[in-house]
């Protein structure tokens, strides 16, 4: 897959945003690359980027979070130095933002500068098992939402079907139809399909590109649940 | 299997309100539940529901009043400090004794508190909250399942007893993701023959009021209002056991604490621990009985709560404090620990605390 300098991830709220763009980030890490990732959600109060600060620490990528984040603090304020992200160009910048055109509006201060540089993939990303976005003309209508509120176009789709720890490889095959009438829908490529690591492992060589994931573990999981084998 | 979908908890409450046949929704926003909100502004006006963002909790409380005593599914959601906020509302509710649907989405306290989550509102949702002598039915989700199928049973057991019924939720499950099915759905109605309807001139208007001039004819309806919550403490008890057939430890927890409970239980059980979880689904009505019967084969208890200990007060009610119970906690929007809860595990097989 090719990378842009600055690569964003937008989409509907909880359609896994945070989990794909701190692992993109971590991937780009791993190829060599100097990378910063910036967290712009300004509306999520609980699941959040800097949930992984030791392990992006760990691989070198610097973290640009709120200063609140994860705090009593509910303010949605962004810190100066996001816009590193955009000034200084010898960095990959990997940009998560918050769900929804809600979560967009921080996007558009931002925006101006993305598209002057023009080197950039603002990325949809898209999840058919979600409530809201079930059908691709409801995710087309979301995509538009964020669009106007961020000031900045789409120019690819992630296919990130899940259905969180009953995802198997068919959940995200049997997406394809879903992607393919939202790609022809909206004009753009489908970028990249993500899939947790053992879920990914049973969708190589069937689906390129692919982004195995590790997931954020904040999650109360049942000992029942924790014996089920992903796939 | 049923179509799976991936939902937050707190858009499990509203999609299941809406199944429910909820069409009318009035709050203002809050975190951590203002995805109900949100949910409920993106969907009612395709379905020809009201959703409607009050000017403050206290209007959305009355408008939940109003829409209530005209005979309609009607709910609100928020968390903590604006459940208090609507404390007045609530009480005005249940003296007028129409069904209503209420959701608290809970987060540190006390005063402002914080976002993160929280069990602290136990007190205010089963002892009271609002003035005068009332109950609640109070309904606690352990998983984002839970908030969908507690949802239909809440609004189900309002309109059958005609009172008011809350989900007690934390910020966790209101926050997190989980697949979940619909197909447990299963409304039930009941005729509201008291309702303001309106009249056409073809019967004696009814009324929906919480004031009485006559003291005698308050305390009837005091004493008439006690007679159903008797009624609902006999047949709505609601609660999950796990490994208790031969426990030693009684683990009691709801919600998001039941959770991490059940995972110290199966690591205290691996290290060959007879500790076992009480589970109660309904705090109002609480699960006495299921606790009275464990006091017989436990030598202690273990109350693991999200506040300062609240719910320990009527464990050792229902038990008659015929067996130690200790308090494992955290507060503040902290959560314990897996390896916390199974400390306390390891001493109170100890007899210490």
């Amino acid at each position: 897959m090719d990378h842009k300098r600055v690569t964003l991830f937008a989409g509907h709220y909880g359609s896994g945003k945070t989990n794909i763009a701190v692992n993109y980030a971590l991937l780009l890490a791993g190829e060599g690359k100097r990378v910063s990732i910036a967290d712009l959600d300004i509306v999520n109060p609980y699941f959040r980027t800097k949930d992984s600060a030791a392990e992006l620490e760990a691989a070198g990528v610097r973290l640009i979070s709120p200063q609140f984040a994860n705090t009593n603090v509910d303010l949605p304020a962004l810190p100066a130095e996001a816009y590193s992200l955009v000034e200084d160009r010898s960095v990959y910048a990997v940009m998560d933002i918050g769900g929804d055109d809600r979560g967009a509006y921080a996007l558009g201060r931002y925006a101006p500068m993305i598209l002057a540089e023009n080197d950039y993939r603002m990325a949809f990303v898209a999840n058919p098992c979600r409530p809201l976005t079930r059908t691709p003309r409801e995710a087309l209508e979301v995509m538009r939402e964020i669009e106007a509120a961020g000031h900045l176009p789409f120019t690819a789709i992630v296919n990130n079907a899940n259905l969180a720890h009953e995802t198997t490889a068919e959940t995200v095959l049997s997406a394809a139809p879903y992607m393919e009438e939202l790609s022809r829908l909206s004009g753009l490529p489908i970028y990249l399909t993500c899939a947790e690591a053992r879920v990914a492992e049973a969708l190589r060589g069937r689906v390129e590109p692919l982004l195995a994931m590790k997931l954020q573990e904040k999650y109360f999981a049942l000992p029942e649940q924790r014996d089920k084998p992903f796939c | 299997m049923a179509e799976r979908i991936l939902m937050k908890g707190n858009e499990a409450i509203a999609e299941a309100a809406i199944q429910a046949g909820c069409r009318h929704y009035f709050g203002y926003p809050i975190t951590p539940q203002t995805e109900i909100a949100a949910y409920m502004a993106k969907k009612m006006p395709k379905i020809g529901g009201v959703f409607l963002q009050a000017e403050s909790e206290i209007a959305s409380i009355n408008m939940v009043y109003g829409a209530a005593a005209a005979g309609m599914r009607v709910m609100t959601s928020s968390s903590s400090p604006g459940i208090s906020l609507k404390g007045e509302g609530l009480s005005y509710i249940a003296g007028s004794d129409v069904p209503a649907f209420v959701v608290n989405v809970q987060r540190g306290g006390p005063g402002l508190g914080g976002i993160q989550p929280s069990q602290s509102d136990y007190f205010q949702s089963t002892k009271g909250g609002g003035h005068g002598d009332y109950r609640m039915i109070v309904l606690a989700p352990a998983s984002v399942q839970e908030m969908a199928s507690l949802t239909v049973k809440g609004f189900n057991l309002a309109d059958k007893y005609s009172m008011l019924s809350m989900i007690l939720a934390d910020g966790t499950i209101g926050q997190m993701m989980e697949p979940i099915s619909f197909e447990d759905v299963a409304v039930e109605h009941y005729p509201k023959p008291w309702a303001l309807t309106g009249t056409e001139g073809k019967r004696k208007h009814n009324i929906v009021n919480s004031l009485y001039l006559n003291p005698e004819v308050l305390e009837q309806k005091n004493f008439e209002r006690y007679e159903k919550y008797k009624a609902v403490e006999a047949s709505e008890v609601l609660y999950e056991t796990y490994m208790m057939d031969d426990a030693e430890i009684g683990v009691a927890a709801f919600g998001i604490a039941a959770r991490v409970a059940k995972n110290a239980v199966a690591a205290a059980r691996a290290e060959g621990i007879k500790a076992g979880l009480i589970r109660p689904i309904t705090l109002w009505p609480f699960p006495k009985q299921v606790l009275k019967d464990a006091a017989e084969q436990v030598k202690a208890f273990v109350s693991v709560e999200l506040n300062m200990g609240q719910m320990i007060e009527d464990i050792r009610l229902a038990t008659e404090c015929r067996r130690p119970v200790t308090l494992c906690n955290r507060a503040g929007g902290m959560i314990p620990s897996p390896e916390q809860v199974l400390q306390s595990i390891h001493a109170a097989v100890k007899g210490g605390n």
